[in-house]
């Protein structure tokens, strides 16, 4: 009688417990599909029919599917190779400075007997919390003729007169490089203090008791263990430089001539001004997507060693 | 379980209406329609420049509404580039239903929207509006097959304003700059330089505004009028580059790096002069200190072969949208920009607004002595330059072609050889030509 009812009672259980699971399984699906359906709908959705729009020519309304032709349209755009050249400058120039900057800024106030760390830590990331057009702005009056750099360097003797930094080439693009530093050094540095805090100290004073100075601690204790936190931080930048608009836009308008304008800011004009062609604009679009995902997958591959 | 069902139903059908409710409606009528004037409403209007194109659509609702009181005006600040984008972006989306009633529309894009975007234009030629009573060559800049699709405002003319103390320093006056070459603008900009230090003109970096006026005051296009570019070989544009190169090496142009900074150039004592069009009297007049110190008179020309002393820069038409209400807004643009002379009266003076409507020209207020001008009839000036003004004709591409040049004049002022500059300027509009 007693084993009877265990065997029955376990049955019952057992038959609860799958219904159970059954249940939250679905639940659980219910609360995905939501989020599920909000990417489709709001990435893959977009992204689809961006490819289709990059197969069609024409304007406004009126488009036609013309196959591959803004593909190879690409390949013979002069401005589309000199905005790729410039926008791989800001790349290669401005993204290992800043990283570089960010560890050293990282290690440096990681450093407990610094005074003021708080205040140190809260002023280089403050940058990353300002607007990218109030920002741009405020570079754009400082860089500008009369604007304050000119005058504290005619000022003080180191420039006869001043530089018309906007109006030349490669100081327009330096001005760039310069802003992408200020305003984006800090929040990588945010993600390496993280990183160093979560070493060990025990590591640090071993090293210590082995003799190692501070830049054989930097390079081989700090740089070996944050690793895939650079890796992380190296692809979101090379992500985020590939698509850089703002500044371009804001900053120096891309000129003088089309010199510092990124690729993001010819797509943009191509879509969107003179006579729009938003199909070729969608094809670049995805040569951009295509590129940020092929750096990507070289930087795991050379960074991710797990 | 029957909640969502019952969700999803409702969100379904709600859509389903709202999507019948979007259905278009048949055309609007364009001609009159008395109800529906009566009747009033608010029209939203979309202009660009505070001092001038915004001012003048104040006043114009304000002599409007004494004929219509039911009417009310919506004057909404827009950049040109905005409007521009904005027009792209509804018609590729088709929601034609977020443009205003009237916008105002720069003569050298109009022809370039109605073509790639006529969803987005009304056809006024029936409107009843007399387009006769604008001057012809303005007209044809918002005409596309045959038919009106602007009603015409400012004009453009190019003008060179100088400051009448500071050349007077070089022992020069406005006659020696009036009527002349820019060869001879050169030789008297080298005198102004050694005598005061101040450069003549100032000009926002990149150059293509100036070569555009350039090219305009000798009425060569750069396209053919097959449609084909005519960059390489075309010689009025070669000398307009090497003209303005030259400016900028000697020092007798200075560039600078905003619109701001250009303004300031003149209001702040920097340079002589400006070249731009009439539209900038407005911002000459900004210094009160300044008063009775500019004068007026008409641009350095080309040497070459039709080359004239006059050219325009900017100038734009008012647009009535596939959105608006079609029968107030056309009866407003009828009883304002196209059909008072009150209205032209009270804009010349007070923003600098000179009609191409040509019976506001009669109006003796265009005979009046400017008291910033030490006395000069400027209007009656500015309106004797414009009837000089060669034909010129855009083409769809000219904005491609201004975006060449100005990378162009980049690279020749960085070092590069001009006919390789230029070569490279036409195919790039060749390729941008392909579609």
């Amino acid at each position: 009688m007693k084993q009877t009812t265990e065997v029955s009672g376990g049955a019952a259980i057992k038959r609860s417990r799958l219904s159970l699971r059954r249940k939250q399984g679905l639940i659980g699906w219910a609360f995905l599909l939501i989020a599920a359906g909000l990417i489709v709908m709001m990435n893959f959705y977009p992204m689809v029919r961006g490819f289709m729009l990059s197969l069609q020519t024409g304007v406004g309304a009126r488009m036609e599917y013309s196959g591959f032709v803004n593909y190879s349209r690409m390949i013979g755009d002069p401005r589309f190779r000199q905005t790729l050249i410039t926008t791989f400058t800001y790349l290669l120039v401005q993204v290992p400075i800043m990283l570089l900057m960010g560890l050293a800024l990282a290690s440096m106030l990681n450093n407990k007997g610094l005074k003021g760390r708080g205040f140190f830590r809260t002023a280089i990331f403050l940058p990353c919390a300002v607007g990218l057009v109030a920002y741009s702005l405020v570079f754009r009056q400082m860089f500008s003729f009369d604007g304050l750099i000119n005058t504290i360097l005619v000022s003080s003797g180191i420039l006869e007169t001043g530089h018309n930094w906007l109006g030349t080439a490669w100081s327009a693009q330096l001005v760039i490089i310069l802003g992408l530093l200020w305003r984006w050094t800090g929040f990588n540095m945010i993600f390496y203090l993280a990183g160093i805090q979560n070493i060990d100290s025990s590591i640090y004073d071993a090293a210590r008791i082995d003799g190692a100075n501070v830049f054989q601690q930097f390079w081989k204790i700090t740089i070996p263990l944050l690793r895939p936190i650079i890796l992380l931080t190296a692809i979101m930048s090379t992500n985020g430089t590939l698509q850089l608009f703002d500044e371009s836009f804001n900053l120096t308008g891309g000129g003088p001539g089309i010199s510092s304008m990124s690729m993001s800011h010819y797509i943009f004009n191509t879509a969107f001004t003179g006579n729009p062609t938003i199909g070729y604009a969608s094809a670049m679009s995805f040569m951009v997507f295509l590129l940020v995902a092929i750096l990507a997958f070289i930087q795991l591959k050379v960074g991710d060693r797990r | 379980m029957k909640k969502l069902i019952v969700l999803i139903l409702v969100i379904a059908i709600s859509m389903l209406l709202s999507a019948c409710a979007n259905e278009p409606d048949t055309p609007v009528a364009v001609e009159p329609d008395p109800d529906a004037i009566a009747a009033g409403g608010t029209i939203t209007v979309w202009s660009w420049d505070p001092a001038f194109n915004l001012r003048a659509m104040t006043e114009a609702a304000a002599i409007y509404q004494r004929i219509n009181p039911a009417f009310e005006l919506n004057n909404v600040e827009v950049p040109w580039e905005d409007i521009d984008m904005q027009i792209t972006t509804f018609a590729v989306a088709g929601t034609l239903d977020l443009l205003p009633d009237i916008m105002l529309v720069q003569d050298q894009a109009f022809q370039l929207n109605v073509m790639n975007f006529p969803e987005v234009f009304l056809d006024l030629t029936d409107s009843g509006i007399n387009f006769n009573d604008f001057a012809t060559a303005k007209t044809s800049l918002s005409m596309v097959d045959g038919r009106n699709f602007g009603v015409p405002f400012d004009n453009g003319v190019t003008i060179m304003g100088l400051r009448t103390d500071i050349i007077g320093e070089a022992g020069l006056t406005v006659d020696d700059f009036t009527s002349i070459t820019w060869g001879r603008f050169i030789e008297l900009g080298h005198e102004v330089l050694a005598a005061t230090g101040m450069p003549m003109v100032a000009t926002t970096a990149g150059g293509a505004d100036w070569i555009d006026y350039m090219s305009k005051s000798a009425g060569v296009s750069m396209f053919n009028p097959d449609g084909t570019p005519n960059i390489v070989g075309n010689a009025v544009l070669r000398q307009a580059l090497e003209i303005y190169v030259e400016l900028v090496r000697t020092g007798i142009l200075i560039e600078v790096d905003s619109w701001d900074a250009y303004i300031g150039s003149f209001v702040n004592d920097v340079v002589a002069g400006t070249i731009a069009g009439c539209w900038i009297l407005g911002s000459i007049q900004q210094n009160p200190a300044h008063e009775g110190l500019w004068a007026v008179t008409n641009i350095p020309r080309l040497d070459v072969p039709g080359g004239t002393n006059y050219s325009s820069w900017g100038g734009s038409s008012w647009a009535v949208t596939s959105n608006a209400n079609a029968p107030l807004a056309i009866d407003f643009l009828k009883n304002t920009f196209a059909g008072s002379v009150e209205l032209y009266d009270i804009l010349l003076p007070a923003a600098g607004a000179l009609a191409t409507w040509i019976p506001a020209a009669d109006s003796p207020v265009y005979q009046e002595e400017h008291p910033f001008f030490a006395g000069q009839r400027v209007a009656a000036d500015i309106i004797s330059f414009s009837a000089n003004i060669p034909t010129f004709y855009f083409g769809v591409f000219h904005y491609e072609a201004i975006s060449a040049i100005e990378v162009a004049v980049t690279n020749i002022l960085g070092g590069s050889d001009i006919d390789a500059e230029l070569q490279a300027a036409q195919e790039f509009v060749e390729f941008q030509m392909q579609g």
